[in-house]
């Protein structure tokens, strides 16, 4: 029997039949696992970020996996997972929700118009201390 | 400080935690899942880096050679590794339960030397604690999964592997040649009150796994003599084939 030489030696040492040309069994509908979103957390008090999501079998393995996934490297306090199917969320065509929010200034700080009085205000208190 | 009886300790261990990273990191790219293959990979780094550190304490307190010339220019017998590491790593649930066995070993032993009067190793030991409970964390979580939580199948197959690991495991808790003097020296707390505190760790662990501890007290021994298993050499021989083309290469 001719077996596969391959340059990755663990490969080669499962003695695999070159010429063995049968198709793999198809796979059930649904047989993967769930999904678990991750949040991150950098140090304590800090917010847990999202930051993309693992495949498992229950919530522990989720835990689990997401500290290699998303906590080997840098630095990390905590770590949350979420089921993906519990997380709830808004219709993708119901964007249009938002199509005129940026249009919406008097709502960003920025857009207030106050740097003169709290300029003001800043002088009057500082002359007011000051003597 | 007896330099004799700390290489002693230390060969045993490090060299354990090398021939395991080994075999671990012969899992990678194969996987039975990407967060597994990674999970698992990243284990043996660490496993690795446990081995470095005690080189590095021999080489520093023993006169033992440099980490790298410990670790790649030492042919089978003048390994002091036990036959549980020297084993293939089989189907993944043999790595497992390997996996569980030995950290569970490590958790015990490590915690102890925290309190070694040897300041470097229990300093090691304070150091890399969290990493060891991680690696027990992972384990039992895995026999968890596929003993109480998983199918007929997952909990025969690990459940089998259990009873084939075994006696293995036990070799890990044979005596090296200064025993006595680790003990009475505060080194370490010895081989036989290690495999005590291994015993009631794993019996309480698999307990909430429903898996039965292996109830032989046959062990394979031999390993911190010298004598190994035929797996060995070839590992040995695949690991340092690149270290051994020129030893002196700066990489």
């Amino acid at each position: 029997m001719a077996t596969i030489l391959s340059l990755d030696p663990r490969v080669t040492r499962m003695n695999l039949d070159a010429e063995q040309s049968a198709p793999a069994e198809p796979k059930p509908a649904l047989d993967q696992f769930q999904t678990f979103e991750v949040f991150h957390q950098v140090k304590t008090g800090a917010h847990h970020t999202h930051v993309g999501c693992v495949h498992a079998p229950s919530p522990e393995l989720a835990l689990l996996l997401a500290k290699e996934q998303y906590g080997r490297r840098g630095q990390t306090t905590n770590l949350w997972v979420v089921n993906t199917r519990d997380v709830v969320t808004m219709a993708a065509e119901d964007a249009d929700v938002f199509a005129t929010t940026p249009e919406k200034k008097y709502r960003d700080v920025g857009a207030y118009m106050v740097r003169d009085k709290v300029d003001a205000f800043k002088k009057q208190m500082n002359e007011g201390t000051t003597e | 400080m007896n330099t004799a009886a700390l290489a002693d300790l230390c060969y045993r261990m490090a060299d354990d935690e090398l021939i395991l990273a080994h075999r671990h990191s012969e899992w990678t790219g194969l996987g039975p899942i990407l967060e597994e293959d990674i999970a698992f990979s990243s284990i043996a780094q660490d496993k690795l880096g446990h081995a470095q550190a005690l080189y590095a304490i021999m080489h520093a307190h023993c006169g033992e050679p440099e980490p790298d010339v410990a670790a790649f220019m030492r042919n089978a017998e003048q390994m002091r590794c036990s036959h549980f590491v020297e084993l293939p790593i089989g189907e993944y649930d043999f790595s497992l339960v390997r996996h569980f066995l030995f950290d569970a070993a490590e958790y015990v032993r490590w915690t102890a030397l925290v309190e070694s009067s040897v300041e470097p190793l229990a300093k090691l030991a304070r150091k890399i604690h969290g990493e060891l409970k991680y690696h027990l964390y992972h384990a039992q979580t895995w026999m968890v999964q596929l003993g109480a939580k998983g199918n007929e199948e997952s909990h025969a197959r690990m459940q089998s592997a259990l009873r084939e690991a075994w006696p293995y495991a036990l070799g890990m808790f044979e005596p090296g040649n200064h025993e006595q003097a680790l003990i009475d020296e505060g080194i370490s707390i010895g081989e036989v009150a290690t495999q005590e505190r291994w015993i009631a760790t794993v019996t309480e662990l698999l307990a909430s796994s429903t898996l039965e501890v292996p109830s032989s007290t046959e062990a394979h021994l031999g390993g911190r003599k010298g004598y190994h298993t035929d797996h060995l050499q070839p590992l040995l021989d695949e690991m340092t084939e690149v270290y051994r083309i020129d030893p002196s290469a700066e990489w």
